[in-house]
C-alpha cells in the first residue's frame, strides 16, 4: 500500500508541472500590459519602470521559473511564517506574486476571499451528500416504485437545469415575488446574536439550495446505480438465505460495498464544485474566489488569474490522488503494486 | 399447378421482409419503449422545428430597436415582450436558439472526432497507448471552466478581427469546448477497441492482409458505435450548458448575436421589471438539455444488448 501511494504521489508531480506550464504559457502568449489600466497621465518612462519592477521584460523561461519559485517555495514559506510566527531565512527580500490590480500579494487576497466560498460550498456539499445517498439507496432498493420514479425524474431535472437559470428562477420567485429571502449574499454581515443569525440563514438558503440540488442529483443517480449493481450479487443472496434481517442486508452488506465508488466520486467532484461556485457566486454576488476569478479576468490581472487557475488545477490533481488512495484502502482488490 | 405468377412471388417476398428484423430496428423498438427518451425526442424535435422554421413564420428582426416599446410584458404584437432596447424577445429567443444548437452540435462533433480518434489510436496501436492515455490524464486534470474563461477573454479579439465578429467567436467557443471535452469518449472508446480487436473476425481480416486503416474503418469502428452515440447525445447537452455558462458570465457571444445564455446574462439585471426575459431563454436551455439527456439514457438502454428484448 505504501508503495502504491508513493508511486501515485510521484506521478502527480510531473502532471502538476505540465499543467502549470500550460496555464502560464496560455496567459503569457496573450497580448497584455500590466500598465494598461493606469491613467494616461503616467509618463512612458514610469510605465517602463513599472514593467521592469514587475519582471515583465525578462524572457519567457526566466519568468516561468521565477513564478514557479514564488508559487512553490516562497508562498508556502510565507504561509508557514504567518502560521507559526517564526522568521525563516531572508523573508523580507522574498519576491511575492503581486496582483496587477491591487499591487498586494495574490495569496493574501485569496485567503481573504476563501472563507465566503468555503462556507457556501461546504454547507451545500454536505447537504447534497446527506440528501443524495439515502435517496439513491432507497430508489435502488425499491426500483420502479413511485418513489424511485419521482426520485430519478427529479434528479434528471436537477442535473439538466443549469445552476445559473435555477438561481435566477429562485430569485424571481423568492426575492422578487414573495420577498422571503434577499437576492444577494452580504458577506460583511456578522453573526452576533439570534436575529443576525436568522438574517445569515435567510441569505444562505438560496445559494446553498441551488448548489446542493445540483450536487445531489448527479450523486443520487450514481448511488442508485451502484446499489443496483450490488443488490443482485451472490453475497446478498447468501446473507438473505442465512437469515440476516433485510435492514442489515441493505444497510450493512449492500450499503458498505456500494459506497466504495460513491466515496471516490465525491472526492473527484470536490474540485468541480469550486468551478460551479464561479457561476453561483456571480448570481448571488458572493464575493468569494469565483467572483475574484471573474473580476481579475475582466481586469486582465494576469498574476491573480494564473494563481487561481493553478490552484483549481492543484485541487483536481490532489483530489484525484485522494480518490485513488481511498479506493485502494476501501477495496483491497484495487491495490495493484 | 406449380406455376407461380409474378404477383404471388412478390407477395412472398414482402412477407419475408416483414419477418426480417435488423439490428437498428431492434434498437429503435427498444428506444421507443423508454418513456423519457420518447418525451425527450418529441420535445427536442419541437424545439428544433420552432427554432429553424419559426423565423420564417414570425418575421420580426431580432435586432430591430424600438425605443417606443421598451421593457414590455407579453402582448399581441410582442408575444414574449421586449427587452430594455425594445427588441422583440420571441425573435431573439428563436435566433439565439439557432446559435446555441449550432454550438452544441459543432462542439460535440469536434469533441467526438478527437475522442474517437484518440481512443481508437490508443486502443489499436500498442505503441500509442501509453503516450495518448497520459495525454488524456493530463487533460482530465485541467480546470476546464477557468481555462475556458481565460482563453475566450484572451483570444476573443484576435479571432474577431480574423473572421468577423460572429464567426470568430463561434469558432473560438466551439473549438475550446471541443478541445476540453473529448477525454471521457477517448477512454470509453479505447476500452471497447481493446476488447473488439482481440476477436476472431479481426484476426481473420488481418490474416488475409487487410491494412490496419481498413480494419479500423470496416471492423473496429462499427463495433464501438454504441458508446460513441451515447457520448454524442450527452456531448450536445454538455456543450450547450458550457456555452451558456460562458455567455452567462459575459465572456461568450456578444449581445448583438445573442445565444440563450447571453439572453439570460442580459436579462438578469431586469428580473424585477421583466422576469420573462430570463424565464424563456432559461426554459429553452433547460428543456433542450433535459430532453437530450433523456435521449442519451434511452440510447444507452436501447444499445445495450443485455437489456434489449426484455
Amino acid at each position: 500500500m505504501a508503495r502504491f501511494i508513493i508511486r501515485r504521489v510521484l506521478l502527480a508531480i510531473p502532471t502538476l508541472l505540465f499543467i502549470s506550464f500550460i496555464i502560464f504559457a496560455i496567459l503569457d502568449l496573450a497580448p497584455n500590459d500590466p500598465t494598461g489600466s493606469l491613467p494616461l497621465t503616467v509618463p512612458p518612462e514610469v510605465r517602463e519602470q513599472i514593467r521592469e519592477s514587475l519582471g515583465f521584460n525578462d524572457p519567457f523561461g526566466i519568468r516561468y521559473i521565477k513564478w514557479l519559485r514564488q508559487f512553490f517555495i516562497f508562498e508556502p514559506l510565507n504561509a508557514l511564517e504567518t502560521a507559526t510566527g517564526i522568521t525563516i531565512g531572508d523573508s523580507a527580500n522574498r519576491t511575492r506574486i503581486l496582483s496587477w490590480q491591487t499591487r498586494s500579494p495574490v495569496v493574501e487576497i485569496i485567503i481573504e476571499r476563501l472563507p465566503q466560498t468555503l462556507w457556501v460550498l461546504g454547507t451545500s456539499f454536505i447537504l447534497g451528500i446527506l440528501i443524495a445517498v439515502p435517496v439513491g439507496v432507497l430508489s435502488a432498493y425499491k426500483q420502479y416504485s413511485l418513489f424511485d420514479q419521482i426520485g430519478t425524474f427529479v434528479s434528471m431535472v436537477g442535473f439538466s437545469i443549469p445552476t445559473f437559470f435555477l438561481g435566477l428562477l429562485m430569485i424571481i420567485v423568492f426575492s422578487v415575488e414573495l420577498g422571503w429571502f434577499p437576492s444577494f449574499y452580504d458577506t460583511t454581515h456578522k453573526v452576533t446574536d439570534w436575529p443576525s443569525f436568522v438574517v445569515q440563514v435567510r441569505q444562505m438558503i438560496m445559494p446553498i439550495s441551488v448548489l446542493a440540488l445540483f450536487n445531489a442529483s448527479s450523486l443520487s443517480r450514481f448511488t442508485r446505480s451502484a446499489v443496483l449493481d450490488n443488490l443482485n450479487l451472490d453475497y446478498v443472496r447468501t446473507a438473505r438465505s442465512k437469515g440476516v434481517r433485510e435492514n442489515a442486508v441493505l444497510l450493512i452488506h449492500v450499503l458498505r460495498n456500494s459506497l466504495i465508488p460513491v466515496v471516490t466520486l465525491i472526492a473527484i467532484q470536490i474540485p468541480g464544485i469550486f468551478a460551479g461556485a464561479v457561476i453561483t457566486e456571480q448570481i448571488f454576488r458572493v464575493n468569494g474566489l469565483g467572483q475574484l476569478l471573474i473580476t481579475s479576468i475582466q481586469g486582465a490581472d494576469i498574476p491573480t488569474v494564473q494563481t487561481l487557475t493553478f490552484i483549481f488545477a492543484f485541487l483536481i490533481v490532489v483530489f484525484n490522488l485522494v480518490a485513488d488512495i481511498v479506493y485502494g484502502i476501501l477495496d483491497p482488490r484495487i491495490r495493484y503494486d | 399447378m406449380a406455376t407461380i405468377t409474378p404477383n404471388q412471388s412478390f407477395e412472398n417476398d414482402s412477407a419475408e421482409q416483414q419477418e426480417y428484423r435488423s439490428l437498428w430496428g431492434d434498437v429503435w423498438r427498444q428506444f421507443r419503449r423508454h418513456k423519457g427518451a420518447v418525451f425527450g425526442m418529441s420535445v427536442l424535435l419541437a424545439i428544433v422545428i420552432i427554432v429553424l422554421i419559426g423565423p420564417f413564420i414570425y418575421t420580426v428582426d431580432p435586432g430591430f430597436l424600438d425605443i417606443t416599446a421598451t421593457n414590455q410584458g407579453p402582448s399581441l404584437t410582442h408575444p414574449l415582450g421586449t427587452d430594455n432596447l425594445g427588441r422583440d424577445m420571441l425573435a431573439q429567443v428563436m435566433a439565439g436558439g439557432r446559435i446555441s444548437l449550432a454550438v452544441g452540435v459543432t462542439a460535440m462533433l469536434i469533441s467526438l472526432t478527437l475522442g474517437v480518434s484518440i481512443g481508437i489510436g490508443a486502443g489499436y496501436f500498442h505503441f500509442l497507448d501509453g503516450p495518448l492515455m497520459r495525454l488524456t490524464d493530463l487533460f482530465f486534470a485541467l480546470p476546464v471552466l477557468p481555462l475556458l474563461l481565460v482563453i475566450t477573454m484572451l483570444f476573443r479579439d484576435v479571432l474577431r478581427e480574423a473572421f468577423g465578429p460572429e464567426r470568430g467567436i463561434f469558432i473560438l467557443i466551439v473549438s475550446v469546448i471541443g478541445a476540453t471535452s473529448w477525454m471521457q469518449t477517448a477512454r470509453v472508446v479505447r476500452g471497447e477497441v481493446l476488447s473488439v480487436k482481440e476477436q476472431e473476425f479481426v484476426t481473420a481480416a488481418t490474416s488475409i492482409g487487410t491494412r490496419p486503416f481498413r480494419i479500423i474503418l470496416r471492423h473496429i469502428f462499427p463495433n464501438v458505435l454504441s458508446p460513441v452515440m451515447v457520448a454524442a447525445a450527452l456531448g450536445i447537452a454538455a456543450a450547450i450548458i458550457t456555452e451558456s455558462a460562458l455567455s452567462f458570465l459575459g465572456l461568450g457571444f456578444p449581445s448583438d448575436f445573442p445565444t440563450w445564455g447571453r439572453l439570460l446574462f442580459d436579462g438578469k439585471d431586469f428580473i424585477a421589471l421583466t422576469p420573462t426575459r430570463v424565464i424563456w431563454p432559461g426554459l429553452a436551455i433547460s428543456l433542450t438539455v433535459l430532453s437530450v439527456n433523456f435521449i442519451g439514457d434511452g440510447l444507452r438502454d436501447a444499445l445495450d444488448p443485455r437489456l434489449r428484448g426484455k
